[in-house]
């Protein structure tokens, strides 16, 4: 017993520490992508003792100026709600990863561990229903600052959260429905299997649409670029125009989890988590014949590397959109929300029942 | 009242977007991974690959600057070094942020009306337009010293005085008496041509 509590301890912090790290090494990626993206150099000052490490150490100095700045309070706002909404958004983000499956099922010295924090059977319904709740840490920080335009930059964040959560839950019912579970580590044994011996089960296979409309209002939900309407950075008043150092720093930094959040969820719902194409539980099979037997432990450290590898990915896919597309207008996001997003994805529905029910 | 049309119309493939979106996704995905094989390569020692960023990195490395570039201004010596400036005021009085003010006396030389025996130039007035070098009859003001980072602690600091004018060289690359080949006209002159307005 104490054993299994000690497994599932061990478990929180490596997924934890893992997602934390992502977050602080985003801000640095952030600044180098677009760097290169865009020709340039990116930051790259930030030195200790002549070592430069390509400007890794960024991060650390982000993190002592966000420390050491001061912590401002407006003096009319409630003062235990805004230091609490930050909180309440990082937390609501952090926790939504307890269950997302990063591998599958080691076996260490007879101990079966569920490579998934919390082995959930609703899993997915557990992520969004948490996701949902962080649009509280937006709306109440918004709201506690006393200031109108951070009141209304709060309203605006959860009307834009809000429409596009529709969308979200309604593009990844056709994969449900496909999946026909709500488990998550089911979700991508399912996709271990193959079609016609080659090509693998995965969900952006089987749904490519529903992967594209995940994706897009995964982005709106992460409130980054193109839909970065109630942050907008240096050109719009946003519902954190009141806070400072690491409270506005937890912010920004729920943000790039966010970012990690969904990738990690398009990859388990839609990349196959981790599952890697003719990887079996015994080494790979692959379609011309070839067999190379491998260890259990190698294969199960090569699918959680598969399912990193595939985060990572998608990570700097989501830079690179971010990096890319300029800024939706309010009016834009909410027509893209409710009146293509939210229809397609409805289709999408319909067609994958219709169509399953005819494959019976 | 019909607004005229400045832009060209969308085409129904534009207009529903996501092409449009992957085709600037494809655009900066190439710069991103062309630039990471350049960087990569320059790292293990290829120096002849060609940079992969166009960034001067300023203190280190200092940017070739144009031949025409207005930089700090300098007054021409005769052959015996004394200033070829004939105190006419002509700068003084053009200057449209008022920042020369001159001094003149008498020249030992007959032949030589005045000379200036205080020149004083703020630059933390000037604008660097100009118009000094341009109204100057005998091109004695100039402003080729190449020198452009200059900065100080107080106002008096940013005051030139004769001494420092004289004092002054012109850089290097004025000695280049005419440009042989015509200038490159840089990255953006590459860029697409601006498409007409269409007829609306
Ligand atoms: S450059 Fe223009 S502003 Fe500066 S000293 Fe000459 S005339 Fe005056
Ligand atoms: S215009 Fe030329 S000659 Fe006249 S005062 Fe100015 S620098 Fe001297």
């Amino acid at each position: 017993m104490a054993l299994d509590i000690l497994i599932v301890f061990l478990k929180a912090v490596f997924i934890v520490l893992t997602v934390l790290t992502f977050g602080a090494i985003l801000t640095w990626v952030e600044r180098k992508q677009s760097a290169v993206m865009q020709d340039r150099i990116g930051a790259n000052r930030a030195q200790i003792l002549g070592l430069r490490m390509i400007g890794l150490f960024h991060i650390l100095s982000d993190a002592i100026k966000m420390f050491t700045k001061e912590e401002f309070t407006p003096e009319r706002a409630d003062k235990f709600i805004h230091m609490l909404a930050p909180m309440l958004s990082l937390f609501f983000a952090l926790v939504t990863f307890t269950a997302i499956p990063f591998g599958n099922v080691l076996r260490l010295g007879g101990k079966e561990i569920n490579l998934q924090v919390a082995g959930l059977n609703a899993s997915v319904l557990f992520v969004f229903a948490i996701v949902s709740l962080g649009v509280y840490g937006v709306v109440l920080g918004g709201w506690a600052s006393e200031n109108n335009y951070s009141f209304l930059g709060g309203l605006r964040a959860s009307a834009q959260m809000i429409s596009y959560e529709v969308t979200i839950g309604v593009a990844i019912i056709g994969a449900l429905l496909i999946y026909n579970t709500l488990d998550l580590q089911e979700m991508v044994r399912y996709q271990g299997h193959m079609y016609l011996g080659w090509i693998p089960r995965w969900g952006i296979v089987l749904q490519p649409l529903g992967f594209l409309l995940f994706l897009v209002a995964g982005i709106a939900e992460t409130k980054r670029v193109p839909f970065d309407l109630p942050e907008g950075e240096s050109e719009i008043v946003g519902y954190w125009v009141e806070y400072s150092s690491m409270r506005w720093g937890m912010y920004m930094f729920t943000d790039f989890i966010e970012m990690v959040l969904l990738a990690a969820m398009t990859t388990t719902l839609f990349l196959g988590g981790w599952q890697i194409p003719w990887l079996a539980a015994d080494g790979f099979h692959f379609p011309w014949g070839m067999a190379i037997g491998l260890p259990h432990v190698v294969v199960a450290l090569l699918q959680v590397g598969a399912f990193f590898l595939k985060v990572v990915f998608l990570l700097w896919f989501q830079m690179l959109i971010r990096w890319t597309l300029p800024r939706v207008r309010y009016d834009q996001l909410m027509r893209i929300g409710w009146r293509y997003l939210l229809p397609l994805s409805l289709a999408n529905v319909v067609v994958t029942a219709a169509v399953l029910l005819l494959i019976g | 009242m019909r607004i005229p049309q400045s832009e060209k119309e969308l085409t129904f493939w534009e207009r529903i977007y996501f092409p449009e979106v992957f085709r600037g996704l494809a655009i900066t995905a190439k710069h991103f991974v062309v630039n990471m094989i350049r960087h990569t390569l320059r790292l293990l020692g290829f120096k002849n690959v060609p940079k992969g960023a166009v960034t001067y990195q300023y203190p280190e490395e200092i940017r070739p600057i144009s031949t025409r570039l207005r930089t700090m201004h300098r007054l021409a010596r005769r052959a015996d070094g004394s200033p070829r400036c004939v105190a006419c005021m002509m700068c003084e009085t053009v200057c449209p942020a008022s920042c020369i003010y001159i001094v003149a006396g008498e020249h030992p030389d007959p032949n030589i009306e005045k000379v200036p025996i205080r020149f004083d130039i703020d630059l933390g007035k000037c604008i660097f337009c100009g118009y000094c070098v341009e109204a100057c009859p005998e091109d004695a003001i100039r402003m080729d010293t190449g020198i452009y980072n200059f900065a100080a602690y107080t106002r008096e600091g940013m005051v030139l005085t004769l001494e420092e004018l004289l004092a002054h060289e012109p850089a290097p690359y004025v000695s280049v008496p005419t440009q042989d080949k015509a200038p490159d006209p840089g990255p953006l002159a590459k860029s697409q041509p601006v498409s007409a307005p269409a007829s609306a």
